[in-house]
């Protein structure tokens, strides 16, 4: 007998209370253009705000001063501090213990390239030692191995505290049951609101950032440890118990070693996570690549800052190919009496290349550093070439005629009208949107959090961010779901977008920013677009995704119903799809939310704008109550959204 | 099969699965079936099994998906805590067992086989059957010696150094028999151990698994869902329904007497003969007269003697003594299927 799944379908009660939410919403709107709308109806008077700030304010300074954690962490920054000194000096020389630094640009390239084909044959070899072979002719090696030094140790700690919390969260429910909601607001808190903490807490420059890396790198780490925990066989977990395993034993031998590919996943991602907030920390006084593209940026250096970019995503994209080739190498056996060298044939080789370049730099200078002025860095022609070309008159009127278009027609418009929605309006047509998609639950809590912006006094903010946010990804949409649904068409062509779309998602975030300066210049149209590009990425991905996983039995049936394509794209291919579809949706506008506060940079009205100056000061409170702000927008749509997938994948009956 | 002491006992087991089993088996009624278990919420892995493995016996635990004998079995090791009654092995309370002495159990007694193979996949052939041993504390090279010993044993030589997805199927399972054996365990429990593999190698695997056992001589508790297996390997034979034993003897006894309808169903297409001997036949208040046949005989292998022979009754021996006579018209009735 099949069982029948209990699935509700969206009851009519649920319709009308959202048609009713909505209703009121426009009538109050109405009111409002009308005039006859009182102004406490309108946005809640100031005087009825509470001081949150203050509040928050007061509660830090207790747990800073009065608790001594001030003390306690100072204290851990002394330890940190020494650390990345120590990496500091090995890896770009800086003039701490133990003084053995840097190394030779020639015997990491060298290593890079040994370790590319231990782990993914020639193609990782030559990507190893070109990225570094780049990064050193292009004349940013110092600055990149700043970056690096802060990596290598801001990476390995979040992977160990990463793995310790989600052993833990996977042996005790209670650490489970605290440690997720955290880890779901850490996710959608904003970047900005890691660093001022980190700066107070840390001091500014490298710990802070080092600190904050740490911290935004943990969360992926405890899900994927807890994943691969959890699916290890029972077999292989009772073949350990019959071994006689004690509890450790098990942990050590049986446990980790079976999950060790969600392991390592879980280490892929915190590379990457490491990799795009540290070039971020640049905010906070963190010098490297990231300082450097920032200042480039903001002096609209084109040129230098697009060499910059090229190095980053040559760095993002080696470290993640690399990463993820160690997640599939298995280990090999070896014929019997095969030497010790030639069981560590990479070993030996790397050694041998890192002491033989090493070598070399005594004698020929130039293999251990590149001076000033011996790089090939085409930084001024470059930005001579783009500018240039800026200013051809067709490309100049082409980028023109957009700007104006989306500012005049578009943009601008959608920003009024949606500040000029009354308080109360606005959370009801969230709240009609939340009750249409999730359910009565998902309303509630929709009411609750936008209601919770509403008191923290940042509305008008709020809603320039939430505007943008809705303004890109709707324009995203229109561009990425055609590409999608074109690309799936045929094999070779999602192959080929799938991995555009994967190369794309490793780039650390700050590098969207660059195309949309250098077409848009430093405007609100620049800001629109950075976002439209990195929101775009999932949904493209999560389009081809889900149009190519509908079963085949069912498009072969539409066929042999004797469908046309469009017929069966419409009909069987894009409902089944659907619920993927929102996941892309849901992750864009994630992703959006973290763009639109980076985009401040370009100068933005948004809370992204007003976080950005917290940094400046000591102003943990006010840094707290716009993170949040950001946090709850974002987690109302993740949760309905999500809600709304889920529920429509149980009622199709797709795993 | 002898008389002494069981090696493992267990009396009156019940494991249920649940919200509260405890609570719910000590004011449950005597007469509730599965059915109505389940209705409450609750599944009845195990319901009330009493049952004896003796030294040297292979007792063969046969049932359909989900009639309870892995979750059996796993008890029997302590892998499951049963929710009511008593398991003992060799003597020992196993339920009132420390953590400590449990392992200690584990480690010295018992080796199990699990289906899926339950290999290591980070552990060479070689480190996979080393591992028990290694749990135990045993230094590398004695651990070594032994592994190698072991791997040669299963016919698994020259492929130490292979990982497990570099085997087939057949050649993981070997591994995974090796490694059970490696601790030298008393007792021996082997989970459905060759179901996951083709019926060619399958067959193969069981000849195998016959020779050890004449070599090494066990006490072994092996699940299978296959009736034929079951014929071809047992002692004696548990049939398992809804968590129950509905019958446990010899397949002799199995097949000429099958205790409840659903036994009977199975042993329907059985080829009789092929499975009833004649020590079971065997009346000892007939002398009969003639030359006599052994008591191991299949009705089967005797099929032209019954045929031509003319005596009413044949003397069977055990060993060379007389212990009675079988009815040639019975073994005939046996031989041509008839009811």
């Amino acid at each position: 007998m099949v069982a029948i799944p209990s699935v509700t379908r969206t009851p009519m009660t649920r319709n009308r209370t959202a048609i009713w939410l909505l209703g009121i919403a426009i009538v109050l709107t109405i009111l409002q253009y009308s005039g006859v709308l009182p102004a406490w109806l309108h946005r809640i008077p100031d005087a009825m705000i509470p001081p949150a700030a203050i509040w928050l304010d007061v509660f830090f300074n207790f747990v800073k001063d009065d608790l001594g954690l001030l003390k306690f962490t100072r204290f851990l920054t002394a330890g940190l501090e020494n650390v990345l000194d120590t990496s500091g000096n090995i890896f770009y020389g800086k003039r701490r213990w133990p003084n053995l630094g840097p190394i030779p640009w020639t015997a990491i390239a060298g290593v890079a390239v040994v370790v590319g084909y231990y782990l993914g044959g020639w193609r990782l070899a030559v990507l190893g030692g070109g990225t570094f072979i780049w990064t050193a002719l292009i004349g940013q090696w110092k600055i990149a191995m700043e970056t690096m030094s802060v990596l290598v140790v801001a990476a390995p700690l979040a992977f160990v505290i990463g793995l310790s919390l989600g052993i833990a969260a996977w042996k005790y429910a209670w650490v489970d049951k605290t440690i997720k909601p955290v880890l779901s607001v850490l996710q959608t808190l904003p970047f900005f609101t890691y660093l001022l903490p980190a700066v107070i807490f840390f001091k500014v420059g490298p710990t802070a950032g080092a600190v904050a890396t740490t911290i935004y790198a943990i969360p992926p780490m405890i899900l994927m440890t807890t994943l691969g925990l959890q699916k290890v066989s029972p077999e292989v977990v009772e073949a350990g118990k019959m071994s006689g395993c004690s509890k450790f034993q098990m942990l050590r031998h049986v446990y980790i070693p079976s999950a060790r590919t969600e392991i390592l996943v879980g280490v892929n991602q915190v590379i990457m996570l490491c990799l795009a907030m540290v070039v971020l920390t640049a905010f906070i006084g963190m010098p490297g690549l990231g300082a450097k593209l920032l200042a480039m940026m903001g002096s609209f250096k084109l040129g230098r800052s697009f060499e910059i970019g090229v190095t980053i995503v040559l760095l993002a994209v080696t470290l993640d190919r690399m990463s993820k080739a160690w997640v599939v190498k298995q280990p090999e056996h070896f014929e019997k009496g095969t030497s010790w060298v030639n069981r560590h044939k990479t070993l030996v080789l790397a050694i041998a290349v890192f002491i033989g370049f090493t070598l070399l730099s005594f004698v020929l200078p130039i293999a251990g550093t590149i001076g000033r002025g011996q790089d090939f860095s085409q930084g001024k022609e470059l930005d001579n070439l783009i500018k240039g070309f800026l200013a051809i008159d067709i490309v100049q009127s082409i980028t023109y005629g957009i700007r104006y278009f989306l500012n005049v027609w578009i943009l601008n418009p959608f920003r009024d009208f949606m500040l000029s929605i009354p308080t109360p309006a606005m959370i009801m047509v969230v709240a009609a949107f939340a009750v249409w998609l999730g359910g009565k639950r998902e309303g509630v809590i929709a009411v609750i959090f936008f209601g919770l912006v509403a008191l923290s006094g940042w509305w008008d903010r709020s809603i320039i961010t939430l505007y943008s946010v809705l303004a890109a990804v709707s324009i995203a949409m229109l561009l990425g779901i055609p590409i999608g649904v074109l690309a799936a068409r045929s094999d070779k062509w999602s192959q080929r977008v799938l991995l555009a779309c994967d190369t794309a998602q490793t780039f650390p975030s700050f590098i969207y920013l660059i195309p949309a300066i250098m077409l848009f210049g430093i405007t609100a149209t620049a800001v629109v677009g950075s976002i439209l590009i990195f929101a775009m990425v999932p949904l493209i991905r999560y389009t081809i995704e889900g149009l190519r996983t509908v079963p085949p039995e069912m498009t072969e049936a539409a066929d042999m119903a004797g469908a046309t394509r469009m017929q069966k794209l419409v009909n069987v291919q894009l409902p089944l799809a659907l619920p993927t579809m929102a996941v892309g949706f849901n992750q864009a506008i994630m992703f959006a939310f973290f763009m639109v506060i980076i985009a401040a940079f370009i100068g933005t009205q948004d809370l992204g704008q007003e976080l950005q100056r917290t940094l400046a000061g000591t102003d943990l409170g006010k840094n707290f109550v716009l993170g949040i702000c950001v946090s709850l927008m974002a987690l109302t749509f993740d949760l309905v959204i999500m809600k709304w997938a889920a529920d429509k994948k149980k009622a199709l009956g797709l795993p | 099969m002898s008389t002494e002491r069981p090696v493992i006992s267990c009396k009156n087991v019940w494991k249920l699965f649940g919200a509260d089993p405890e609570k719910y088996l000590a004011k449950m009624s005597s007469d509730m079936s599965f059915d109505d278990m389940r209705e409450d919420g609750y599944i009845a892995g195990v319901k009330d099994v009493s049952l004896d493995v003796f030294k040297g016996e292979m007792l063969v635990i046969m049932g359909l998906s989900g009639s309870g004998k892995s979750t059996l079995v796993r008890c029997f090791s302590r892998l499951h805590e049963i929710t009511g009654g008593t398991i003992e092995v060799d003597g020992q309370d196993i339920m009132s067992l420390p953590e400590k002495d449990l392992i200690d159990l584990r480690r010295s007694k018992m080796g199990m086989v699990f289906q899926s193979f339950g290999l290591l996949p980070h552990r060479s052939v070689l480190d996979n059957v080393a591992f028990p041993l290694e749990m135990r504390g045993q230094d590398k090279h004695t651990r070594r010696a032994r592994a190698l010993e072991v791997i040669k044993l299963v016919g698994l030589e020259g492929r130490e150094e292979y990982f497990p997805r570099e085997l087939s199927g057949g050649q993981q399972q070997r591994v995974g028999i090796a490694r059970s054996l490696a601790i030298e365990p008393d007792i021996w429990f082997l989970d459905e151990p060759f179901s996951a593999l083709d019926p060619l190698i399958r067959r193969e695997m069981q000849d195998e698994f016959l020779r050890l056992q004449q070599l090494l001589n066990k006490t072994i508790v092996f699940i299978t869902h296959d009736f034929d297996e079951a014929l071809r390997l047992a002692d004696r034979i548990a049939i398992m329904k809804d968590g129950a034993v509905e019958q446990c003897d010899t397949p002799d006894q199995i097949v000429l007497h099958p205790a409840t309808e659903y036994v009977r169903k199975f042993t329907e297409d059985i080829d009789k003969a092929r499975v009833v001997h004649a020590g079971v036949l065997a009346k000892a208040d007939q002398p009969g007269t003639g030359d006599p046949v052994d008591t191991g005989m299949t009705v089967h292998k005797l099929a032209r003697l019954l045929v031509n022979d003319k005596r009413d009754f044949i003397p069977v021996t055990r060993d060379g003594a007389s212990i009675g006579a079988m009815s040639r018209s019975e073994a005939l009735d046996i031989l041509l299927g008839a009811e």
